[in-house]
């Protein structure tokens, strides 16, 4: 039997802010093809651990593995496999899409006669040809946000982490990253963050439910159902996250 | 890695109207004082001729636009250092240098020689104002080349304190303040610490004037290397506390 490597593995990962525990033993493991979903009231510690993976911050204890690749140890490495869309998109409002794309694919390494090439496929798979042309600045919340995906996206990275993706947008903006998203995922592995309990069951394979820096759930959207028969997903989740806090 | 980050950073200096707006008064004011020099120096000229050993045009008109070049670097450097980072942090654009396969040294120097050759093409305008001079009479090239080291090596120091600066705050404006006044005092330093030698080996002043006035020796040069060194490590050293800190 074949058994797949992970792409990112993470390992007791904790993080102390003054005396409190942002985040707890946290244990994480995305394979190839699938789309994790980081779930969690506000403050549960998702950016957080986001911010850990992507090596943004440090982690109080705990490692991190992308594609084998220590990124404490050897960060510049082990990001090499790395596309990450914090939650305010990393815009320069000064420049093109075109050219801030290019800016992207350049800072991930992409080979410079390789560059137009990624530049042209993000542009297409996020929808923003049309806009290849226009500053930043300009755009509209929906437009920024793909963007912000297709930086992410633009040297075909294993792991993608996507904080938020669908914030703040209407029904129809929601609709089309949803879908682009799902194509992600098929071929990448994909860790996204959401408190809006639909998306999650819309696009992931699996769930990890944070409460106050601890995992209260790991398993798929039909093992959460299973742990509340009877019960919304909702009711599920409001239990989840409110329980052992009396 | 280290030239994408430089030149993107030249590419949002020079697409904001900052850019211009520096190069535009800088060359202007340097302009009028070379103007006001080359005046006094042909109404001198005549006293001059009676002197055994007359100081030439480049002592009495090109060192002293290299020293107010020099005075205007020191106002005008922390200002356009202060975006360096600062701005970066309150844009939340730092993200996407952090999480590519770029390392800390990486960013630093990337954006130090980004601002850096800024400076000398402002030093190169000054320079050919001064080469016009060629089209009357003759240059101590000498002379004019310790000028154009020693305003060189000005900036660089100055630009890694100013990006030192922009590391420590989210403020821009805060960067710029702090940038300038640390500037200053290490400038006035010299005034300040007469009897005091060991404060005084630490001036900005004592060193560039003794390269401007012609002695371009060792220990001035190593003074500016090592004061640029130290304040991009330092920098390194503040963006990296910003991951375990949080």
């Amino acid at each position: 039997m074949s058994e797949t490597l992970p792409s990112l593995r993470a390992r007791n990962l904790s993080r102390r802010h003054g005396r409190r525990m942002v985040l707890e033993a946290l244990d994480l493991e995305l394979y190839p093809g699938e789309v994790l979903g980081l779930l969690g009231p506000n403050g549960a510690g998702k950016s957080t651990t986001m911010r850990i993976l992507t090596g943004n911050l440090a982690p109080g204890t705990g490692s991190v593995e992308i594609c084998g690749v220590d990124l404490l140890e050897n960060p510049v490495a082990a990001k090499m496999h790395l596309g990450y869309l914090p939650e305010i998109p990393p815009l320069y409002r000064e420049l093109t899409v075109a050219e801030y794309l290019r800016l992207a694919a350049r800072l991930h390494r992409v080979l410079e006669s390789g560059v137009d090439a990624a530049v042209a496929q993000a542009l297409q798979r996020c929808d923003l040809a049309g806009a290849a042309k226009r500053q930043i600045g300009n755009l509209s919340k929906g437009f920024q946000q793909r963007v912000g995906i297709a930086q992410a996206i633009v040297h075909s990275p294993a792991v993608i982490i996507l904080d938020e993706p669908t914030a703040g947008l209407d029904p129809l903006q929601i609709r089309e990253i949803r879908a682009l998203i799902a194509e992600l995922g098929r071929s990448h592995g994909v860790i996204l963050s959401t408190h809006f309990l639909p998306e999650a069951e819309a696009l992931c394979s699996r769930v990890l439910i944070l409460r106050q820096g601890r995992a209260v759930f790991s398993g798929t959207i039909d093992g959460l159902r299973q742990r509340c028969p009877g019960g919304s997903l909702e009711d599920c989740f409001v239990h989840l996250t409110r329980a052992e806090t009396a | 890695m280290i030239a994408t980050i430089a030149a993107k950073e030249l590419r949002m200096l020079f697409s904001s109207p900052l850019a211009w707006i520096t190069l535009g008064v800088l060359q202007g004011v340097l302009a009028w004082l070379f103007l006001n020099q080359v005046d006094a120096f042909l109404g001198l000229q005549a006293q001059l001729s009676l002197l055994a050993n007359p100081p030439g045009v480049t002592e009495l008109v090109v060192a002293p636009l290299f020293g107010a070049a020099a005075m205007l670097l020191l106002a005008v450097t922390p200002v356009l250092a202060m975006r360096l980072v600062a701005e970066e942090r309150r844009n939340h654009t730092l993200p996407l240098l952090l999480s590519a396969p770029v390392s800390l040294l990486d960013i630093v120097l990337g954006k130090f020689l980004g601002l850096w050759v800024f400076l000398c093409l402002i030093i190169t305008l000054a320079t050919l104002m001064a080469l016009s001079l060629l089209a009357g009479g003759r240059l101590d090239m000498g002379l004019l080349l310790a000028n154009l080291s020693g305003l060189v090596l000005l900036a660089a120091s100055l630009a890694a304190l100013g990006l030192y600066f922009s590391c420590l705050t989210a403020h821009p404006a805060v960067a710029a303040i702090s940038g300038i006044g640390a500037s200053l005092g290490l400038w006035l330093l010299d005034i300040v610490s007469r009897d005091l030698g060991a404060l005084q080996a630490l001036s900005l002043l004592q060193h560039f004037e003794r390269i401007i006035r012609g002695f371009l020796n060792s220990a001035d040069v190593a003074y500016f290397l090592l004061f640029t060194a130290a304040f991009l490590m330092l920098s390194v050293r503040r963006l990296d506390q910003d991951r375990v800190r949080g």
